[in-house]
């Protein structure tokens, strides 16, 4: 029994860190994010965090990735969580851990190691107009074409949707739920993204219009069971960001609290200030300790998997928005000035809330996989 | 990372295994629980990660949680019917108790023979323990003990108390405190329960008019007792076991929601309620984990600190929430009590929703809990 990181894990983080903290300090985040024309992210920083294996973390090393798992995946995202790390990160992460399930060898060859080297940038387009969390939210419907499908129609909520090279799209063949990976420069595939309250984190619309899908590109075992997975992994993924995120915003918050002086002391000695900063790390812990089993559970392929991915994300939702106004109201005034970066954390809590299931769809999912 | 345990922890799990089915008390009768008791002793599995040298099991942390775990899943009786001894005093003694104080009573807190209070509060001090103000003047061998004493635990079926008195008023108020252990039928004690608003009485008052100590009875040097109080709340501060009664009162609290209704269909189908138990569940998951990482922390040779406040918090906050929500799920039936013919359970809910006190405020309210995460964890300067 060890419910703690290896030493490599340790030193992963630390080499990430590092990293990050000379390469991606927030003003320069803001510099990358704030940009009115580009791609949101460091396209060079981009080519150096995949020649350190970032991007290839849970690609097999036949396929050019480090052969990690998802507990190692946690260490980094945490960090690129800490930092607000501007880069498609995530998108590509899942559209890879997406092939390396569900691929054939053939599949896995074609598309793994552009993903693991970065020279390519994916993403998974789940969500439609309903937006609802989950495989019931996915109707977009394929025609059958040859051994092929045709698809029409949109996927919303894309994340990094304007700088992906291919999308893993989820879709029905007679109703069955299958994925397919489509290429952004194939006919009928249009792409972009939206303006959003957190700069840091794109989305967009993937617009499909009678894009022709080969057999060879629709994933061989991507059924319901592998959506399942994706809305697992990808709701563990964002906890974990989340965390490291949380955790620099009660920094900011804590440090900010020693300083400013007001009645004659520190605020921080006033339990009105004290004890929302006491809760923020309660919070925090707590749902780290649960993203961290999801992790594990992912890597072990625990029966646990949903029940615990659903709970960490369920309190994750539940605590960030509540972290991100408190991280703001807390510095008074000065949190809500553009120039101060407290508000780039309430912005990312406000992207994190929702994202593959807010927590009252994940805390259905637990009332439901609890037996209620 | 792995939650799995070693071959030689899961050997050990089934021998507990194996144990309880040949040992556990089937229809609850005293002589059986008494033999259950003895058993147990036997084994050493009473005071199990104490030391052996004073008669416990010298057991290690994994194992320790794999005992309890076993023992709370079959719904054991009570390792020992010595809860204050076992989780504060023999732990003290251990640290800081002579060689003869040791051997008077440890033997018996592990036999679960004498019951032990804490004389820890008083009417000014709670959360301010240090300014406890009881007063203690040394008479040649003898101490002299005069004042109060309030929510003690358990006071009126105790044979010991373990008392912090005040033998200076000089240096730091931590400096002149003193730790006695004392017979609560020694001259000059009065003991007066305090009714509490489920109608029961756990806690009670202790008076001590010119009680008279042997200085052979402190713990600890003079004037050290603080020292000693804080390394037995030490000890304390494991959380594993708690978890365990939360998850039966969550299970418990489903098959309630099923049998009732809400809006003329089962309770168990209302989105409100299924998304409020749900959280509970999370909550109690949490705490399952965040005691894991701590454990692993232990493991590794670190020394627990303030941590275990997160789970303390957890806890207080489930106490509460899962009483409200049983008596949310009943409806009208809700303010009922034991005795009326509507009432779920003979009423049990309804004394659950009234008895998070004893939990919620003992060793410290949330609020101080959130002071010591501030101020330990997070490093903001002290309250004023």
């Amino acid at each position: 029994m060890n419910f703690g990181f290896t030493d490599e894990q340790e030193f992963l983080r630390s080499e990430v860190r590092k990293l990050l903290d000379e390469k991606a300090p927030l003003d320069d985040v803001r510099r990358v994010s704030e940009a009115e024309s580009g791609p949101g992210y460091d396209t060079d920083l981009w080519k150096e965090i995949a020649e350190l294996g970032w991007t290839g973390l849970v690609i097999p090393e036949a396929h050019g990735g480090a052969g990690l798992g998802w507990v190692d995946l946690v260490v980094v995202l945490e960090e690129t969580g800490r930092s607000l790390f501007p880069a498609p990160l995530v998108a590509t992460t899942l559209a890879a851990d997406a092939i390396v399930r569900t691929g054939s060898e053939t599949q896995r060859a074609r598309f793994l190691p552009g993903l693991a080297d970065g020279s390519v940038i994916g993403t998974v387009a789940l969500a439609e107009e309903e937006d609802t969390p989950g495989e019931a939210g996915i109707q977009l419907s394929a025609q059958r074409s040859g051994e092929g499908v045709v698809l029409s129609g949109e996927k919303l909520f894309v994340q990094n949707a304007a700088a992906a090279d291919i999308f893993v799209v989820a879709f029905r063949r007679e109703g069955e739920l299958a994925l397919a990976v489509v290429e952004k420069a194939q006919d009928g595939v249009s792409a972009e993204d939206w303006p959003g309250i957190d700069l840091t984190k794109r989305l967009g619309r993937l617009r499909l219009e009678n894009v022709e899908v080969a057999a060879e590109a629709i994933l061989e075992g991507g059924d319901s069971a592998a959506v399942g997975m994706l809305f697992d992994v990808g709701a563990t993924a964002i906890a974990a960001e989340a965390i490291g995120a949380a955790e620099a915003a009660l920094a900011l918050t804590t440090a900010y609290a020693k300083e400013r002086i007001q009645f004659g002391r520190a605020i921080g000695t006033f339990q009105g200030v004290k004890h929302p900063l006491a809760e923020m790390y309660v919070d925090v812990e707590s749902f780290k300790s649960l993203t961290y089993y999801a992790a594990w559970c992912i890597d072990e392929g625990h029966a646990d998997r949903s029940l615990a991915a659903s709970r960490a994300k369920a309190y994750a939702s539940e605590a960030i928005p509540r972290i991100g106004i408190d991280t703001v109201q807390l510095h008074g005034g000065i949190g809500y000035t553009w120039e101060y970066d407290a508000h780039l954390f309430l912005k990312r809590a406000k992207w994190v809330r929702p994202f593959f299931g807010d927590a009252d769809h994940h805390y259905e999912r637990v009332a439901a996989l609890g037996g209620l | 990372m792995d939650f799995d345990f070693t071959p030689e922890e899961e050997a050990f799990r089934a021998e507990v295994q194996a144990f309880i089915q040949a040992h556990i008390p089937k229809s609850g009768t005293a002589e059986e629980i008494q033999a259950w008791q003895k058993a147990v002793r036997e084994k050493r599995w009473v005071g199990f990660s104490w030391p052996e040298e004073v008669g416990g099991g010298g057991g290690g942390i994994a194992q320790q949680v794999i005992l309890k775990d076993e023992m709370a899943k079959a719904r054991a009786p009570a390792l020992g019917s010595c809860f204050m001894g076992l989780a504060w005093v023999g732990p003290a003694l251990t640290e800081y108790g002579t060689d003869e104080q040791k051997q008077t009573f440890i033997p018996d807190i592990l036999d679960g023979k004498v019951q032990w209070c804490t004389g820890y509060s008083e009417p000014d001090s709670g959360s301010d323990l240090a300014s406890l103000k009881c007063k203690c003047v040394r008479d040649g061998d003898t101490y002299i003990v005069n004042g109060q004493k309030i929510w003690t635990s358990i006071a009126m079926w105790s044979q010991w108390i373990i008392l912090l008195v005040r033998t200076s008023g000089d240096g730091s108020k931590h400096d002149g405190i003193t730790c006695l252990l004392v017979p609560m039928d020694s001259e000059g004690i009065t003991v007066r329960p305090i009714k509490n608003m489920s109608g029961g009485a756990v806690f009670a008052e202790v008076f001590f008019d010119d009680v008279r100590v042997p200085v052979e009875n402190r713990l600890g040097e003079e004037g050290q007792g603080w020292k000693v109080t804080v390394s037995a709340l030490a000890h304390e501060r494991s959380s594993i076991a708690e978890v365990q009664g939360l998850q039966r009162s969550l299970a418990e609290l489903k098959d309630l929601a099923r049998s009732c209704k809400k809006n003329g269909r089962s309770a168990a189908e209302d989105p409100g309620i299924r998304g409020r138990i749900a959280r509970a569940d999370a909550r109690i998951e949490a705490m399952r984990l965040n005691g894991m990482r701590y454990l692993t922390a232990q493991l590794r040779g670190e020394k627990l600190g303030s941590e275990t406040s997160v789970n303390k918090l957890h806890r207080a906050e489930l106490e509460v929430e899962i009483g409200e929500l049983a008596l949310e799920i009943q409806g009208s039936r809700g303010p009922l009590a034991k005795g009326a013919d509507e009432v779920p359970a003979d009423g049990k809910w309804q004394r659950m929703a009234l008895s998070w006190p004893e939990v919620v405020i003992g060793g410290g309210t949330p609020n101080i809990q959130r002071n010591i995460i501030a101020e330990r964890i997070l490093g903001l300067p002290k309250d004023l």
